[in-house]
């Protein structure tokens, strides 16, 4: 008898029984808590959280425990709990002018109102293994900021421009936004499809994509208008009590891309801009969000077509972490009924050339 | 374990009324394909999660469940496939064609014969056969709507004119009902007979890309093809070299180094069946 | 040198008040003619007249603002080609209208042989027969000047000017009553022209084709048109039969379009 490929069940248990080992590692070395996961990886809860498309550090940080580190993974068992839980309603739009700003930075203007503010970030740090790191961490306490981070409203750089009308005002359509879990991706996909599909998007491809867009493909001359990162209290609307009510605070954060001038015969040249918006401390992927979103307006501002990040149907159709990562790694699975067709009809297309070649 | 925290059929009521709805206008649309709000399941996409979102719609708790992958049961993904269902459904489960009303299927249809109380559902890689012709989705649905399909024959036509014979041998299109050209799934063409007028009721679910389709019982399926050039399953010159049939789709095993190979059924159940058949009568 | 009685044979292409703007003057406005079976008018102007905005709301490829496109179909019905559902018209477009581009790349599949460029429209309207498909094809190749026996040979592979036949078989094989051209002799060189012309001319008359050309190049225009619009800013200026037209130009835009060019 043969074996080939058919595994069983007892193969696919011992398989998982292994990868449980592989994820403990040396059970000498103490096993990782999730809060220790939660408070000293805050980045990858970041990514997690963003990518899974589900505000839950808890179960973000568990994610990434039961998937070794692996990222990918971590957002796909996120994604798959999240997609079992029923929707209850919608909140209302979170309003990111009265965020408790961590960080705020503008690179189109020295300063401005409510001031610039670097909070933790990597920027700056010289990138040199800090091997007192491999030992144990001295933490200095935290700085003070000198006033206490502003609690009124800090209104956003682009509103600056806005007022100018030097930046193409974004237009409320009034129609109730795209809801991707609830309807398909449809082409053409608005804007807030697109810009829900990017918000949990691959931060690696959309992240290539934008860079795409800066070396030369749709170039559109981006400005880092303002990257905010900081707490937005949630509300909810309550037809019992008739009135919106703060169902907690959730980290986000946030990148206003200004670019390139349009305009035509009938309106003065104008900024236009790209947005980006992540949950959790996510800077890189909403910079390159708004890169990707600024490309992807191209219909909306009469550019034409031409590079692949303006192409909807080709970002949106490939931007999803667990489409992508499934579809490359179904490749596992056995084919060989497909690949038997195949050996028969190249052996088939073979003989018959062979043949011909005979007759010559 | 955390089974219970889920719903029967792991998505809950609402997603399955979702599915179920779009399952009705496949029906009644035979062939085209019904954009759905597909869920993330616990498996990856490209594994199989639209058979999965169709099975767990339209099972019940009498029903009873086989699953193959490339015509197995004791494939990986078929044993994986069929441990979730008997974690979040408990239903009753068997390798036997016969027994199963709901038959989930990664490129095999059975060999026995379908009946009238059975359902086969189709996991689907890449619904739209017009993929590999015109990337774009806006195209190609204007394409169905319109049946504008001469280019689907063009595919054909250089096939015979660089090969001498259309050169697909699986995931070979057929047209449903006289109007949508579908992709039958990557089944072999050697399948592609049993699609046509079958009593069985087919369903396809293609996950990652969020569509539904269906082949209605009783209903035309044709594989193209040209009138001189007609459409012609696989054939083999062996016969299985374990049960000895000489009407199932063969699996070429490589046994060792030198070339030595098996010829056996890809269909599992079927074999088996036979072979039982001759040690019945051998007796 | 045609002899056509207007008064008794139905228009193929009647253009009312058609209209499809881009900008100021720019596109095509207010433009009205009626086009004879048989009949080659040529649409002539500078780069940026509208012709080419003309041309294709005329072929069904571009929705006017306003205005209306009939045409008279071999069953005697009338078609207004954009009243008519999207399915009815691209299947006029794809049996009855022919559109050859200037650029055979726009018209061909680079990387299907020429037999499957040739045969595409036919299996498009259900032909399913591989060696009748052929033979029309090999049928269609000597047709346009190119040898039977290149009809496995992808067209990437070919001339330019081979790359043009091609795509003029392709369109043909259904047997167009009505084509458009769009400039199909520019970007080949003057001898290559010129042998397309004539093959143009002979297919126009052996086939009893209607064509509406769009040409900045009056030479095309007085070998191949019985009538000329002139364009200028998006309107016609001038309209009028070729050798009238091109020999006593009466709009000064035209007369210094006949001069420019002819001398």
């Amino acid at each position: 008898m043969y074996v080939a490929v058919k595994g069983g069940e007892r193969a696919i248990e011992n398989a998982h029984k292994l990868l449980d080992h592989l994820r403990r590692g040396d059970a000498s070395v103490p096993e990782l808590s999730c809060e220790q996961i939660k408070q000293q990886m805050p980045l990858a809860v970041s990514r997690v959280m963003a990518e899974g498309a589900m505000y839950d550090p808890d179960l973000a940080a568990l994610a990434l425990k039961q998937s070794a580190g692996d990222l990918v993974e971590a957002i796909f068992l996120v994604r798959a709990y999240r997609t079992t839980l029923p929707r209850f309603g919608y909140s209302i739009a979170i309003e990111t002018s009265e965020m408790r700003v961590e960080r705020r930075i503008s690179a189109t203007y020295k300063d401005l109102p409510g001031g610039q503010v670097l909070g933790p970030t990597f920027d700056y740090t010289h990138r040199l293994l800090d091997f007192k790191l491999a030992a144990e961490s001295q933490l200095e306490a935290a700085p003070k900021t000198e006033e206490p981070v502003k609690a009124e409203p800090l209104a956003r750089a682009s509103e600056i421009l806005f007022k100018e009308q030097l930046l193409k005002a974004e237009v409320d359509t009034e129609q109730t936004p795209t809801d991707l879990v609830q309807e398909p991706l449809q082409y053409p996909a608005d804007r807030s499809a697109r810009l829900q599909a990017l918000a949990r998007g691959d931060e690696g491809f959309l992240m290539s994509l934008g860079f795409s867009t800066q070396r030369g493909y749709s170039r559109n001359h981006p400005f880092a208008g303002e990257i905010r990162m900081g707490w937005v209290e949630v509300y909810v609307y309550s037809d019992e009590l008739d009135m919106e009510i703060c169902v907690g605070e959730i980290q986000v954060s946030e990148c206003s891309m200004i670019n390139q001038f349009a305009g035509d015969k009938n309106n003065p040249p104008q900024f236009t801009q790209g947005y980006g918006l992540a949950f959790g401390f996510n800077e890189r992927k909403t910079m390159a969000m708004a890169l990707v979103d600024r490309a992807l307006r191209c219909d909306e501002l009469d550019e034409p077509v031409e590079s692949p990040a303006q192409n909807q149907e080709f970002v949106l159709s490939h931007c999803d972490t667990l489409d992508a990562s499934g579809f490359v790694s179904h490749l596992k699975l056995p084919h060989y009924v497909d690949f038997q067709s195949e050996l028969e009809l190249i052996r088939n297309l073979r003989s018959r050339f062979s043949e011909e070649k005979d007759h010559e | 374990m955390s089974e219970q925290l889920y719903n029967f059929g792991y998505l809950d009521e609402n997603s399955k009324r979702m599915i179920r709805r779009a399952l009705l206008k496949a029906v009644a649309l035979p062939g085209y394909q019904v954009p759905f709000a597909g869920k993330e399941m616990p498996m990856p996409y490209g594994w199989g999660t639209g058979g999965v979102q169709l099975t767990a719609s339209i099972i019940g708790k009498k029903d009873c469940l086989k699953v193959i992958d490339q015509g197995a049961d004791d494939t990986t993904n078929a044993v994986s496939i069929r441990n979730f269902f008997k974690r979040v459904c408990d239903v009753e489960t068997t390798e036997e064609t016969g027994d199963a009303t709901v038959i989930q299927t990664r490129h095999r249809i059975p060999e026995q014969a379908l009946t009238e109380n059975q359902i086969m559902v189709f996991q689907v890689p890449i619904p739209e056969p017009l993929r590999y012709i015109e990337p774009s989705e806006t195209e190609t649905r204007k394409m169905h709507a319109l049946k504008e399909y001469g280019v689907m024959h063009v595919k054909l036509y250089e096939d015979i004119a660089r090969h001498g014979e259309i050169a697909t041998s699986y995931a070979y299109p057929a047209e449903v009902n006289g109007h949508y050209i579908m992709d039958p799934s990557p089944i072999p063409k050697f399948d592609n007979p049993k699609l046509d007028n079958s009593p069985t009721l087919m369903l396809f679910g293609a996950g990652r890309e969020k569509r539904i389709y269906a082949v209605p019982p009783y209903t035309n399926v044709k594989s193209l093809d040209f009138e001189d050039y007609p459409f012609t399953p696989q054939t083999w010159t062996r016969k299985c070299d374990l049960c000895g049939s000489e009407h199932s789709y063969l699996d070429e095993i490589v046994t060792d180094d030198k070339g030595s190979r098996l010829w056996v059924c890809s269909d599992t159940d079927f074999c088996q069946k036979n072979q039982a058949k001759q040690e019945q009568s051998n007796v | 040198m045609f002899d056509f009685n207007f008064q008794e044979i139905q228009p193929i292409l009647k253009v009312e008040n058609l209209n499809k703007l881009f900008g100021f003057n720019k596109g095509c406005q207010n433009i009205n003619f009626e086009l004879f079976p048989g009949e080659v008018l040529a649409i002539v102007g500078e780069s940026g007249s509208g012709k080419s905005t003309l041309l294709n709301s005329l072929s069904g490829h571009e929705q006017p603002d306003s205005g209306d496109v009939i045409y008279h179909a071999k069953n005697e019905q009338d078609y207004s080609l954009y009243k008519i559902n999207e399915s009815e018209r691209r299947l006029l477009m794809r049996t009855e209208l022919g559109f050859v581009h200037q650029n055979p790349r726009d018209g061909l599949r680079l990387r299907i042989s020429a037999g499957g460029n040739i045969g595409e429209r036919l299996m498009a309207v259900g032909e399913r027969h591989y060696g009748d498909i052929r033979s029309k094809g090999e049928n269609w190749l000597e047709q346009v000047e190119i040898n039977s026996d290149r009809i496995d040979e992808q067209p990437r592979f070919f001339s330019g000017g081979m790359q043009q036949r091609l795509q003029i078989a392709r369109t043909l094989v259904t047997h167009p009553r009505l084509v458009f051209m769009d400039e199909p002799t520019g970007g080949l060189d003057v001898s290559v022209q010129a042998r397309l012309l004539d093959l143009i001319r002979q297919l126009v008359q052996k086939h009893q084709l209607a064509v509406v050309l769009v040409t900045h190049d009056l030479s095309v225009a007085r070998l191949l048109a019985h009538r000329i619009i002139v364009m200028k800013q998006s309107e016609i200026v001038e309209t009028g039969l070729t050798d009238q037209v091109l020999d006593d130009p009466q709009h000064p835009y035209s007369q210094l379009l006949v001069s420019s060019i002819l001398n």
